[in-house]
């Protein structure tokens, strides 16, 4: 029959993907010895963790290269659970982590490799929310937020926020969140709605930092948030209040850094026991202000004492 | 029999006994792989499927809350909704297009012809589901916004077409199989009878060929059951029940590869995500069976 024809020619397919494997295989070995021979030298500090943290971790490690010839920096991604379940296995040396680490995954991190994970704040990352350009609004309570995003919210739609906005007919706001399970969700619903209540389900819910503010720089209905470093013209960040009794703060360098700012959160790294040797020198040397700068250059908030 | 096979198995030479010994291991592991992965799944899902898990809760909620810190709830009925409604639109755009297809390219078309399509259509079949995605993210996303007014392009409508395109290759080779399949006895009786090409068609071969259209259309909408990546970029990622073809949704497949990633290993939610895979698995269980059963059909009938 016709069918098996088919199976045939993908079965050849296959064969032919697989012996292209093959050779491709045969060829890397003396590749892999001519990257070991150049590192055989040199220690690896393995980072893991933090989707958010990802990009800052790479430069790190990358600006690293020309600061140590004594170790380098493999960084990888996957989150900040990743990261911890890393951490608790014991086969990273740092762990990236958007939001602090619990007490129980802490003991469990003792508990399986005998050392005590210790933090580190490395920076701050500021949430914007953004809102399409062309919104007619400039400003949000943290009260409102939580209403537009929390369940049994009373906030629907833009009118219910005192604005006409014409460029969305519905009127209905449309929420853009994150996965369930990203470190800046759980932020975020952490700073509007504590730890009692939960989003109301029907959010769309993006992959990435970055979709976030381009799904809502398309979209005149929506409101998202997502990290201040990812603002492109396209949207607007909003000036956020804790209640319509305070001051209202744009998102940006010296109101993260002074405090006034009301939805920005540190950023942790974590080591497996003291850090010593080559760790502790990364560590220091990011701590440091010449690790700081990249920090600040790439959309986050350095530390204070390092900025001043 | 059974003497028979190792009589001329003693005869063969070496080489020719280890490719056969080769070719049945191959046969074989697929077994292994479908069972072992089965297996696999039902493990990591089990204890908290038997042990915790509310399956009406499960199956008939909309609530599908499971991070939150107070009240987790596995609610999964927005998402199996979702995984059925995206299905079913794509295959009302995939089918009539994948058998119009398949009827031109068996019937109307000249033989250099045939032979282009076929080539463009398996070309079709091989653009990877995240290219698709991308499509519909990007340049579908503001198509539909242009053509209907809607606020947003990633709706259900979206993935819909993205899994059509996707299906439609399936649906054509197949059906193009099973017309094939019908003996040009028929064909030349009923031309014979003085039946226009479209009588030919529509009175004789389409009945004649049903069971195999009907596995064509089942493996494609299987495939569109199984999407992922296409699925989880084009249609919003939204828990919802859709009230139209420009809602979004969330489906099974895009939550299992939306929160795999950052979940805790042997978590409830965890094992709640593998009870989304048990689910999957076995609705595409289901579907292949029951074309698996209509091909079968098909090879008994004369």
């Amino acid at each position: 029959m016709r069918i098996n024809g088919r199976i045939g020619y993908t079965i050849t397919y296959l064969f032919v993907v697989l012996a292209c494997g093959f050779v491709m295989n045969g060829c890397s070995p003396k590749d892999e010895t001519s990257v070991a021979k150049a590192e055989e030298s040199q220690f690896i500090i393995k980072n893991k963790g933090s989707d958010t943290m990802v990009n800052l971790a790479q430069a790190w490690a990358e600006q690293y290269t020309d600061v140590s010839t004594t170790a380098s920096v493999e960084v990888s991604g996957g989150g900040s659970g990743t990261g911890v379940a890393a951490l608790i296995n014991g086969t990273v040396d740092i762990a990236n982590c958007s939001r602090q680490v619990k007490p129980k995954e802490l003991e469990l991190a003792t508990q399986n490799t005998g050392k005590a994970p210790q933090e580190f704040i490395v920076g701050y990352d500021a949430l914007a929310v953004y809102v399409h350009q062309d919104t007619p609004l400039d400003k949000i309570t943290i009260t409102q937020l939580a209403e537009i995003y929390g369940e049994n919210g009373t906030i629907t739609k833009w009118s219910d926020l005192g604005i006409l906005h014409s460029d969305c007919p519905s009127d209905k706001i449309i929420r853009i969140s994150r996965q369930s399970n990203s470190g800046t969700y759980f932020y975020f619903r952490e700073a509007l709605l504590g730890t009692s209540r939960d989003f109301r389900i029907g959010s769309l819910d993006l992959h990435g930092s970055k979709d976030v503010v381009e799904v809502v720089g398309r979209t005149p209905c929506a409101i998202g948030y997502s990290g201040m470093g990812y603002a492109t013209s396209h949207v607007k960040m909003l000036e956020v209040a804790v209640d319509s009794d305070s001051p209202y703060y744009p998102p940006n360098l010296e109101n993260v850094l002074a405090k006034t700012y009301p939805i920005a959160r540190p950023l942790y790294m974590y080591s497996l026991g003291e850090p010593t040797g080559e760790v502790k020198v990364y560590l220091d040397w990011i701590l440091s202000t010449e690790g700081q700068e990249i920090v600040e250059k790439l959309g986050f908030v350095p530390l204070e004492s390092k900025s001043e | 029999m059974n003497i028979l096979r190792k009589k001329s198995a003693a005869n063969l030479p070496f080489s020719e006994t280890a490719i056969e010994l080769f070719i049945r291991l191959c046969g074989i592991s697929s077994m292994i792989f479908v069972f072992g992965i089965f297996f696999f799944v039902f493990r990591e899902g089990a204890s908290f499927l038997f042990n915790g898990l509310d399956l009406g809760q499960f199956l008939t909620s909309v609530e599908w809350q499971p991070t939150s810190l107070q009240n987790k709830r596995y609610g999964a009925f927005a998402l199996i909704v979702g995984t059925f409604s995206v299905t079913l639109l794509a295959m009302c755009i995939a089918v009539p297009f994948g058998l119009g297809a398949a009827i031109f390219v068996s019937e109307f078309c000249s033989p250099k012809l045939r032979e282009t399509f076929k080539i463009i259509i398996e070309l079709l079949a091989a653009i990877p589901s995240v290219v698709w995605g991308f499509i519909g993210l990007t340049l579908m996303n503001q198509l539909i916004i242009a053509v209907f007014k809607a606020p947003i392009g990633l709706t259900m409508l979206n993935g819909s077409i993205m899994l059509a395109l996707m299906s439609v290759p399936i649906i054509v080779s197949i059906a193009e199989d099973a017309l094939k399949a019908v003996p040009d006895s028929y064909r030349e009786a009923a031309e014979a009878l003085g039946a226009t090409r479209w009588q030919v068609v529509y009175r004789v071969l389409l009945p004649a060929a049903k069971n195999g259209l009907l596995a064509a259309v089942l493996l494609g909408a299987a495939r569109s059951i199984g999407e992922t990546m296409a699925v989880l970029m084009a249609t919003g990622h939204s828990v919802n029940i859709p009230s139209g073809p420009l809602s979004w949704i969330r489906t099974l497949t895009a939550t299992i590869a939306a929160e795999l990633g950052e979940v805790a290993r042997g978590d409830e939610h965890y094992q709640v995500l593998f009870i989304i895979g048990i689910l999957l698995f076995t609705i595409t269980f289901v579907v292949n069976l029951i074309a698996d059963l209509v091909i079968k059909g098909i090879r008994q009938e004369p």
